[in-house]
């Protein structure tokens, strides 16, 4: 048998949309001293470690030569992952699974006030020959594929705009989040049309925060802590990274995702074995798209479920409780980050007024945003 | 050690060229092509993706790996990308390795891509954005000068000369005369190497490897799939990694420290203790002539400052006792940098499998090691492999 894997401590900045008193390093530093000191640990006592990082969103070519003096992993093994901090953590669990490490510390962070032109900037990503010349903004991609969503499943604008209303109002009541804000129905589908039929308050805006965990294997995760939270499943998937022949309707990247990470939880009926999901919102019709895909409910239902209030912080099946990127901000790769905090926090009780009740199994899932078609799944347990 | 042994069971790879015709996916799909026929398998045989493509500045390309996930048989299957620089070849197979040593995965494939041609006129305007953007951009510096200085440090440390480092660049590069990928093979002489233009001094022409086009893949799989799959399977024993400070200023630039911990933690894997017996292959980074020296002593395949008498004793030849950069290096071969590092493994499987053709060494080798380097002189990575 493989070994387990516990996330033993965790650390952050908290989310802001800007953050000019500290540069980049700083802020992962700080994320990884608290998280070192929650997991009693030293960066002598780490073996491995894994930093997310992504060459143009920290200005930097082969920017992992800049990941590793804030960690205390000078000279030490660690491996840069330009994708999802979710894929990140995969890592690590392999690392520690395949026997070479015991302890690993894995980060992300986001430094999006530094960013000056986002939309140029997510134009590099699109295909050179076919999609580049168009100037497609960022935006006008989701608001196509918002498009094909609710023409496939019969979502509505209402539908969406509850899940912005519903994600910036948990955001209050989180003192790590960014956006926290209290508006109506109206103020949202209120707001100004971006790419029909998105608005601008469909649109996650940006934060900067780093997240630093450290893992541990089963034997040495019951020496440090308690409290452990266990990756019971992980799962990565990408669908295809082509415009025009992908699937616009449905997130099938987060339904193998999710399928690989069920099956090594060895969860068969999602809906009734998740307590909570924290996922990928950064526009607000993802929120409902990628319900659907995580199989936690049926094509078609997660905008009723949300206006129903069954996706609350009392609700049957709480989703997004800590805000989410539309309450918490856009942390780019480190959205899977925040995510995997909120459910760790949750999970070890730790919420306060956000705390939901008699929690079991969380779910963390991510995607890597327009245009890429890479979702991550983590389950963790505190049993 | 890991619970379950790895081997390398497939690879392929690309002619690598100075301005290639196919687009970056185009090159990773020639690659992957390769790679699968060359062990009967589909792509529906593979469970998993591992892609390695340094700077995303070369090909142009924001999120170059996502961009790539169709090229590289990533589509509908985890895919992850992992990379260091210039150390990239070697760093992808080492975490296509954890991929399946880890029980999660029984087979992987390892793609590494690199366009380098995209960027007008030369790669060396990239180069730039790898520098600290407070302390050193402002001096605009190249690669070149940088690695001068360490050339230099080296040369001083031991006394080396030009002269014997030049013999490196005129051994790799006849070498490469029998690789079929080779893109600047030629015969050359000592004499021709140091009458080449003086670029940054002590570096001349000659001494650095050229900006290439080109890609390369491997099959990994887990031991009760490799068995079934070949007869010839060639297993990964051991890894090493590591990353020195970003503060290459502060740092002795005689001696890679960071080779050397990468090395031994892949000799402790693999139960190497004297590494220079051992080892009877290896393919350690030569994108300039000084560095293959370099990282000899790294690796401790020598002492330090002893690279270059074996060089001049002929005993790095491919008949000599240890037969370093057999298939040409990066100095002959081309250096498309991460399929570079990839080209190197590969090299050592087809050594170890006795499939090299006329770059075969001689005396049935049965462990070799591949030896990949980047950033800012900074990383090292060590895959230690046997047949």
């Amino acid at each position: 048998m493989f070994k387990r894997v516990a996330i033993v401590g965790v650390g952050t900045t908290g989310f802001r949309p800007t953050t000019p008193e500290v540069s980049y390093r700083e802020l992962t530093h700080e994320a990884a001293v608290r998280a070192y000191l929650e997991a009693g640990v030293g960066p002598e006592d780490i073996d491995g470690f894994v930093a997310t990082s992504e060459d143009f969103l920290e200005g930097y070519s082969i920017s992992d030569e800049y990941c590793n003096d804030q960690l205390g992993a000078v000279l030490k093994p660690i491996s840069t992952v330009p994708g999802d901090f979710i894929q990140s953590l995969a890592q690590g669990v392999m690392m520690i699974r395949s026997g070479v490490c015991r302890i690993v510390a894995v980060q992300c962070m986001s430094k999006a006030s530094n960013m000056m032109t986002i939309p140029q900037m997510v134009g590099f990503a699109l295909d050179p020959i076919y999609n580049r010349p168009l100037g497609e903004h960022p935006d006008f991609i989701a608001g196509m594929e918002m498009n094909r969503y609710m023409f496939e499943t019969g979502a509505t604008e209402e539908q969406c705009a509850a899940v912005v209303v519903k994600n910036k109002r948990n955001a209050l009541w989180n003192p790590l989040a960014g956006h926290g804000v209290n508006l109506t129905l109206e103020e949202v589908l209120g707001s100004e049309p971006v790419s029909y039929p998105l608005k601008r308050l469909d649109v996650a805006p940006t934060s900067d925060g780093a997240v630093v965990m450290v893992l541990a294997s089963e034997d040495i995760a019951i020496s440090l802590t308690d409290r452990p939270v266990w990756i019971r499943g992980i799962g990565w998937c990408s669908d295809t990274p082509t415009l025009e022949s992908r699937s616009w309707g449905a997130a099938e990247y987060t339904r193998l995702a999710a399928e690989m990470a069920y099956r090594q939880a060895g969860i068969r009926s999602p809906r009734s074995e998740i307590d909570f999901v924290e996922l990928s919102d950064e526009y607000s019709y993802k929120e409902l798209q990628h319900l659907e895909a995580l199989k936690l409910c049926r094509p078609g239902e997660a905008g009723y479920l949300t206006e129903s209030g069954a996706t609350e912080l009392d609700g049957e099946l709480p989703v997004n409780v800590s805000g989410g990127c539309l309450g918490v901000g856009h942390l780019f790769e480190a959205n899977g980050g925040q995510k995997v905090l909120e459910v760790v926090l949750q999970l070890r009780g730790e919420k306060g007024r956000a705390q939901i009740d008699d929690v079991r199994t969380g779910l963390a899932h991510s995607w890597r945003g327009v245009p890429t078609t890479t979702g991550a799944v983590a389950i963790l347990s505190n049993e | 050690m890991g619970l379950r042994r790895v081997a390398i069971v497939g690879a392929g790879i690309t002619k690598f060229v100075r301005r290639a015709q196919e687009t970056p996916k185009e090159l990773a799909y020639e690659a992957v092509r390769m790679a699968l026929d060359s062990c009967e398998m589909k792509l529906k045989d593979i469970d998993c993706v591992v892609l390695g493509t340094a700077p995303d500045a070369f090909d142009g390309v924001h999120m170059n790996g996502e961009y790539l996930i169709d090229g590289a048989g990533g589509y509908r299957k985890p895919f992850m990308r992992h990379y260091v620089g210039g150390g990239t070849g070697v760093f992808s197979p080492i975490h296509g390795w954890y991929h399946v040593a880890s029980g999660m995965f029984d087979t992987c494939l390892v793609v590494a891509e690199e366009k380098m041609s995209t960027c007008h006129p030369h790669p060396a305007g990239a180069f730039l954005t790898i520098f600290d953007h407070t302390t050193e951009q402002p001096l605009y510096p190249t690669l070149i000068w940088i690695f001068a200085l360490e050339m230099h440090r080296y040369m001083h440390t031991y006394g080396i000369t030009k002269e014997e480092i030049a013999q490196v660049s005129v051994k790799n590069k006849r070498n490469a005369l029998d690789h079929p990928s080779a893109q600047i093979a030629e015969e050359i002489t000592v004499e021709d190497v140091l009458n080449s233009e003086v670029m940054a001094w002590p570096v001349n022409r000659l001494d650095i490897s050229p900006t290439s086009d080109g890609a390369a893949a491997i099959v990994l799989a887990a031991e009760h799939v490799a068995n079934r799959i070949t007869d010839k399977p060639v297993w990964i024993d051991g890894i090493g990694y590591s990353l020195d400070t970003a503060y290459w200023c502060t740092r002795d630039l005689s001696y890679p420290d960071y080779v050397e911990k990468a090395a031994r933690m892949a000799y402790d894997m693999a139960g190497i203790k004297e590494p220079s017996k051992e080892i009877h292959v290896a393919e350690p980074y030569d994108p300039f002539s000084y560095k293959e020296l370099h990282h000899m002593e790294g690796l401790l395949l020598c002492g330090k400052g002893e690279a270059p008498q074996l060089l001049v004793d002929g005993v790095t030849q491919r008949d000599g006792n240890l037969p370093i950069c057999p298939s040409g290096g990066a100095l002959g071969v081309g250096n498309p940098i991460a399929a570079t590092g990839l080209m190197k493994i590969i090299e050592i499987f087809l050594q170890l499998r006795e499939e090299a053709g006329k770059r075969q060494v001689p005396g049935k080798p049965t462990c070799g090691l591949a030896q990949a380097w980047g950033d800012l002189m900074q990383v090292g990575t060590v895959v230690v492999m046997r047949r």
